[in-house]
């Protein structure tokens, strides 16, 4: 393949791989919390459709991108909710707000079909746009794109650096003990649960304000496990959920390019390609990891001792 | 000042979890009427739709009945798994599988006799389901993969494999480019209940949550099974074979939510096609947790959200209410349901703030 075909197709990987990447920060903060949330892909299709509504009645994309920030963490509060103050089972109750989170957007949007927004456009970054290769596979992109680069090193030092982001950690890794040094351990996966479902929103608002600027049905179509998946790939470090982001989102644009050009594989097959490669990421990274990348405390829920 | 402040009950509240429940669907019934009236559409008279849809004549109650049965088959298999704690979310795919197998069998020997090709479907559904159950069981004990992505994944799958077969090597030639398999011949059809309208499905459910209930209640294994679900630790001390254990329930959980698959198939719409796939799967979880994975209130509980599926297509037919509101209500009745079992393990005592 030459260069024409590769650096659009690289470009594309960017684009299809953000609301992914996204969504695998903000459960990485949840996750180093201690807390399971499971409804990404229902915090990721609210926030979806929120930033979709938004720039319809506004005109303001960035206003919208910021509402779908806001939907996201509501809807991860309820999680919060149930799991923080009453003590739901983790695994169960992510799975009914994803349950929840796809029924509500498909209620909701489904007047919506078809109809457009106004979202967001390349922005040819000045400068650095020029450089070959490098200029157009990552440096004219939309404004998105980069906020989602800029959130991966914010991330990490929130994590490693950031006195909260210390005491999160300790809160994800030995919430008793956390709590004996003083710290409040609700409050921190407040935080955590609420981070994760703001950036999840966001990852929605990028596949309605600037993949396709279009509603239609089932739109996040399982990014958000894929997200959940990459989580444990990236052993819970910003950077390499950037390096998994990518790479999912390389698979999704090469399988859309195949089909463009119409091969003879059926498509049914080739839309297989990303859940396959999610299963084999998994097994390779699990069986890789030791145990102690994941946070101790994961799935656990912390109940105060009376 | 007085404060409020929970404490752990002894023995969870008798009737608390009966109650939990009936709060929990009011206010979903309640959060639904305010998006009823958000679409512009008649709140109350909504709901009477819903009710009226669900229950008001024998026909509708056959409907909720005969939409039960994969939702029961499927979640008696989520059950078996969530005891061992093993998240298996893929009854969706497992489901496809089993009607998968079923159907090859009914288009690869068509002219058989009832009493050999109906078997011989049950056996191709338990098989292939069960396999694809059993992936994710050996995923996770051989390279630790977690299950619930696995068998997620494999739910994508699953569905997309079921469009390659409709769509391509199994399409009817005269469905004219309609994405489905011929109409089943005579004998691959489960025979309905004389009088009615419901298939014989509702007695191998009968069957199954029978044995489910005596495997828990007398077998070693149901019994070595209990206890290594509430306690992992314990489950390694006594030396039970924790590794049997998991592969077993996941095949067990795949067969069934497979049969589901192949009653579907069968006897609901004599064929193979995409929209067998209406999420039987997932509402099996809510089922299987509504139910506390207790065989006799999961037959309960599917009845009910098999109702909730019916009462909606009624909401769908005369206010043009989406399919999706089915999904609003499953999730905020188990969200609610979920916090609401707090109130079972805790209780609330005034206290003086000193």
């Amino acid at each position: 393949m030459n260069a024409e075909l590769i650096i659009p197709l690289l470009a594309a990987a960017i684009q299809s791989g953000t609301p992914i990447l996204y969504a695998t920060l903000g459960e990485i903060l949840t996750e180093k919390a201690g807390v399971l949330n499971l409804g990404v892909e229902g915090m990721m299709i609210t926030g979806a459709l929120a930033a979709f509504v938004t720039a319809q009645v506004t005109g303001h994309p960035a206003l919208a991108f910021l509402m779908a920030g806001l939907v996201g963490a509501v809807v991860g509060g309820i999680h919060a909710l149930v799991c923080l103050w009453f003590l739901g089972n983790q695994v169960v109750s992510g799975l009914a707000l994803t349950i929840f989170g796809l029924g509500l957007a498909d209620y909701l949007g489904t007047p919506l079909i078809g109809q457009t927004a106004p979202g967001f456009d390349k922005l040819a970054l000045p400068l650095v746009h020029g450089i070959p290769v490098l200029g157009p596979i990552v440096f004219q992109q939309d404004i998105l794109v980069y906020t989602a680069i800029i959130m991966v090193p914010l991330v990490w030092f929130f994590l490693e650096k950031c006195r909260w982001g210390l005491n999160l950690r300790a809160v994800g890794e030995h919430p008793e003990a956390a709590a004996a040094a003083g710290i409040n351990v609700l409050r921190y996966r407040w935080i955590g649960i609420l981070g994760g479902g703001c950036l999840a929103g966001f990852g929605g608002a990028y596949l309605s304000l600037a993949y396709t600027h279009l509603w239609t049905s089932n739109l996040t179509g399982g990014r958000g496990w894929i997200a959940v998946a990459l989580v444990i790939f990236a052993f819970w470090r910003p950077g390499r959920a950037l390096l998994g982001a990518y790479l999912f989102g390389g698979v999704m644009a090469f399988q859309l390019r195949l089909q463009a050009v119409g091969t003879h594989l059926p498509s049914s097959l080739l839309l297989m390609l990303p859940y396959f490669l999610t299963v084999l990421v998994l097994v390779f990274s699990s069986w890789k990891s030791r145990q102690t990348d994941a946070p101790a405390a994961l799935g656990v829920n912390f109940e105060p001792n009376d | 000042m007085l404060n409020l402040t929970a404490y752990k009950r002894q023995e969870p509240h008798p009737w608390s979890s009966c109650l939990v429940f009936l709060a929990a669907v009011l206010l979903s019934l309640a959060v639904s009427a305010i998006l009823l009236k958000l679409q512009g559409k008649p709140a109350l008279q909504g709901i009477e739709l819903l009710f009226r849809g669900a229950l008001g004549s024998r026909w509708s109650i056959e409907d909720c009945l005969i939409k039960a049965i994969p939702i029961f088959l499927c979640s008696l298999g989520v059950a078996i798994a969530f005891r061992l704690q093993i998240w298996n979310i893929g009854a969706e795919g497992q489901f496809a599988l089993g009607a998968i197998g079923a159907t090859w069998a009914a288009l690869t020997f068509p002219d058989q006799p009832a009493y050999l090709l109906l078997p011989l479907m049950a056996v191709m559904a338990f098989v292939a389901g069960g396999l694809w159950g059993l992936v994710p069981a050996l995923l996770k004990l051989r390279m630790r993969a977690n299950e619930i992505i696995v068998t997620l994944m494999l739910n994508y799958i699953a569905i997309l494999l079921l469009d390659y077969l409709v769509y391509g090597r199994w399409k009817d030639p005269g469905s004219f480019g309609f994405p489905m398999t011929k109409t089943f011949s005579a004998t691959a059809i489960v025979p309905k209940i004389t009088g009615t309208e419901i298939n014989w499905g509702l007695g191998l459910c009968l069957i199954c949550g029978m044995v489910m209930w005596v495997f828990f209640r007398f077998t070693r294994k149901g019994f070595e099974l209990k206890v290594a679900g509430e306690n992992l630790n314990a489950t390694r001390y006594a030396g039970l074979p924790y590794e049997k254990l998991v592969c077993f329930v996941m095949i067990t959980s795949g067969a069934l939510a497979g049969w589901a698959g192949f009653i579907e198939a069968s006897a609901t719409i004599n064929r193979l096609q995409p929209s067998i796939m209406v999420g039987y799967g997932y509402t099996a979880i809510v089922v299987a947790w509504l139910a506390r994975l207790n065989p006799l209130t999961i037959g309960i509980a599917s009845f009910l959200l098999a109702a909730l599926r019916v009462g909606i297509e009624n909401l769908q037919l005369e206010l043009q209410v989406p399919a999706a509101f089915g999904g609003i209500m499953e999730g905020m009745i188990l969200l609610t349901v979920l916090a609401g079992s707090y109130f079972n393990e805790f209780g609330f005592r005034l206290r003086r703030r000193s």
